[in-house]
């Protein structure tokens, strides 16, 4: 850097400053719910920070983790994830039969997190238990934790089921959508014609509508669906309203004019002369489309997809309304806790129910930093 | 391409958007103007209770929905009512009257005007708030170590990913009644803080999650665009003397500019649409948006009924406003268009 941009010391330390400010606020109430909900509600809901995060009343109840266990945690936590960066890729390339690597991290991620969990919530807590039996003051519980708000939420409430019905969900509308999606957005980034831009034009003003404003022009058909469908079906039309596989195609058809932009300005990156080779080649167009473009096209289409992902995740006004009870997906059953909301012992739960919804998305941020980034600065940066 | 192949790549998509948007879109311009209410009849019931010497029997005229005898349930009829819910919508009788009497504000005590009003401000307030911040932290990540970066953009991410519903329920309990951040406050200033018992304080915190919540998105965008920064420009503005704001002022944000209209646009739009915050601060009673006006009437009320009509009228009266915030940038897109792109 030349010395004309160099910076003074002030404008350095401010620039920090700031940095480190932002970053806390942007952290703070994700971890703090973090915190929260392994204490109990006495600790939880405490006047001062400090016996929130040590949690003397959960201390007190029994439930708690020594320096060892701290140690040993943290050790474990460590050698875990560097294994996962430097040994877990090779491992997949390996043993994937070639053309299925997808698959294969499938495979590999979920045996990877079956492992992690029977060791450092099966075997760990056995480990550290006897250690902690053995080494006097080293062993006593410094810091208040418990599971129990986890256990209550998942294992009573059966939160496992709204869990369920959140992965068909998004499974579904990612799954569907990308493929809806993928062959338009090349039509489209391929098609120079008017009708083209109109098509997207049109879809860009249906990106601003309000979800609720379709949502009141789907309800009295989806409930009434089996009667009007009766002519034409029989007695297999089914009532759409509450089913699964109704909600993901809305929420496809939600997400259509996102991902055939995303995917278009994805595309146009591909250069044209790629496929107009095959064509010479005596491909057709879909042939082209198969041959030359799928190979090449995957990180666009990851990218879509996580935006995908996140939206069929994060919806709450769609599922709310259309699903009934017993199909209900993980966000909108959270609202059902404030209704029951009366002890501190609820609220806490509702606090361990929002964690277990934001920590598949801590986990996908990890994982996929650098697309998301790519994704936000596809669209953007081109104009 | 020719338009056949072109057809068959963009139809499914075409068909998908063309059945669960523009046909929910043109059945709730119709339902707007519709009302479909059960059938009653009026019916004499003889209700006998046993008394002394003789039972005492009382016949009364009773309305009751008419059930269908074949499906087992109530029979309804569809009428055409004209603007009738658009009517119950606005309210415009009582928005006049208050006019008339002098009490502009009594307007907002209607529901409809109450989320129209939030829900302009909450956009217009937001806006810049996003912009500045977004730009506030793209330049100081700029400006920060590389080996910095990586680690601070997972951070930032964190809130923007985050479900809205969760990430304003998270900002809710630090500021609930015993939470730490009220906690905090009411020992800082010996008051007692009810952050929740009043509109502008929720408010507040509304503007403060959206903020949070899409600083993030801005910040990357303009992250990406800092690094295309003409240096040249730059250095010569350093030759011609341009101090540190100067070259921000006339370099850097006009490099940004069009970034800054994408994120506004963007912004706009789905501001335009603010909802989850009403659920995950439970606001109802003090704030709400247009989008939780029709969310509203589609939630079966205590009686199972569902104020589909009303919830159509809102819904085309939210339309509206989508129509007047996009009529600019898509006349500047048509343009632009016709300027020849090809």
């Amino acid at each position: 850097m030349s010395k004309a941009t160099a910076q003074p010391l002030s404008l350095k330390i401010f620039s920090g400053a700031f940095l480190a400010f932002w970053c806390l606020i942007a952290a703070f109430p994700i971890v703090w719910i973090a915190v929260m909900s392994v204490k109990s509600p006495r600790d939880a809901f405490a006047a001062s920070a400090w016996d929130v995060i040590t949690g003397p009343a959960t201390r007190a109840a029994g439930n708690g983790l020594s320096l060892i266990d701290i140690v040993l945690g943290l050790a474990v936590l460590y050698f875990a994830i560097r294994w996962a960066f430097t040994r877990l890729p090779g491992m997949v390339e390996q043993f994937s039969p070639p053309g299925f690597i997808a698959l294969g991290w499938l495979v590999g991620a979920a045996a990877y997190g079956l492992l992690f969990v029977l060791i450092f919530f099966g075997a760990l807590p056995n480990v550290s238990g006897a250690l902690n039996g053995i080494t006097g003051p080293l062993g006593a519980p410094i810091l208040g934790l418990t599971t129990e708000h986890y256990v209550a939420v998942w294992g009573e409430n059966q939160f496992y089921r709204n869990f369920m019905n959140s992965m068909i969900v998004t499974a579904g509308v990612v799954t569907i959508s990308l493929t809806v999606g993928t062959l338009a957005g090349y039509g489209l980034a391929r098609s120079g014609s008017d009708l083209a831009f109109w098509l997207l034009i049109i879809a860009l003003v249906f990106r601003a509508l309000p979800h609720s404003v379709l949502v009141a022009g789907y309800l009295p058909w989806f409930i009434n669906s089996a009667e009007l469908l009766r002519p034409i079906l029989g007695d297999l039309s089914p009532t759409l309203y509450g089913q699964p596989w109704a909600i993901i195609a809305v929420l496809v058809a939600i997400n259509q004019p996102f991902t055939i932009w995303m995917l278009r300005s994805f595309f146009q990156n591909i250069p044209a002369e790629l496929d107009e080779a095959a064509r010479v080649d005596g491909c057709s167009h879909f042939q082209a489309f198969r041959r030359v473009i799928m190979p090449v096209m995957w990180p666009g289409v990851i990218t879509t997809g996580l935006f995908s992902f996140l939206l069929g995740y994060n919806d709450f006004l769609v599922t709310a309304l259309l699903l009934d009870a017993q199909n209900q997906t993980m966000v909108p059953a959270i609202a059902g806790y404030f209704n029951r909301e009366t002890t501190t012992t609820d609220q806490v739960e509702a606090v361990a129910a929002a964690v277990s919804i934001t920590a598949p998305l801590f986990l996908l941020v990890m994982v996929f930093q650098r697309q998301i980034v790519s994704g936000l600065t596809a669209g953007a940066v081109k104009g | 391409m020719k338009f056949k192949t072109f057809f068959w790549f963009v139809g499914p998509s075409l068909f998908m958007m063309l059945l669960f948007i523009a046909a929910p879109l043109i059945s709730v311009f119709i339902q707007s103007f519709q009302i479909t209410q059960p059938v009653m009849q009026q019916i004499e019931v003889e209700t006998c209770t046993p008394g002394f010497l003789t039972q005492t029997c009382t016949t009364e005229i009773k309305t009751v929905p008419i059930i269908d005898e074949e499906t087992g349930k109530t029979r309804t009829t569809t009428a055409w009512v004209g603007f009738q819910s658009y009517k119950n919508v606005l309210q415009m009788d009582k928005v006049w009257a208050a006019i008339g009497s002098g009490n502009v504000s009594d307007i907002l005590q209607i529901d409809f005007w109450k989320a129209l009003r939030f829900t302009l401000m909450f956009t217009l307030v937001t806006l810049p708030l996003v912009v500045g911040v977004g730009l506030a932290i793209a330049l100081a990540v700029n400006n920060a170590a590389k080996w910095l970066r990586g680690p601070v953009i997972f951070v930032s991410l964190l809130p923007f990913i985050i479900t809205p519903v969760i990430g304003s329920l998270s900002i809710y309990w630090l500021f609930v009644g015993d939470g730490i951040l009220t906690a905090t406050l009411e020992r800082w200033t010996g008051q007692d803080i009810a952050m929740f018992a009043q509109a502008w304080t929720i408010e507040l915190l509304m503007y403060f999650y959206r903020v949070w919540h899409v600083a993030p998105f801005a910040f990357v965008i303009f992250y990406a665009g800092l690094q295309t920064v003409n240096m040249d420009t730059l250095e010569s503005a350093i030759i011609d003397g341009a101090s540190r704001f100067e070259r921000l002022r006339y370099v850097i944000v006009p490099h940004l500019m069009p970034l800054i209209i994408f994120i506004a646009l963007i912004h706009l739009m789905d501001c335009y649409r603010v909802f989850d915050e009403i659920i995950g601060f439970r606001s109802q009673a003090h704030v709400i948006s247009l989008q939780w006006l029709t969310f509203d009437f589609l939630t079966p009320d205590d009686a199972g009924n569902r104020a589909i009509s009303r919830a159509a009228a809102s819904a085309m009266l939210t339309m509206i406003g989508i129509v007047i915030l996009l009529i600019l940038p898509l006349r500047r897109t048509w343009r632009d268009h016709k300027g020849g792109a090809h």
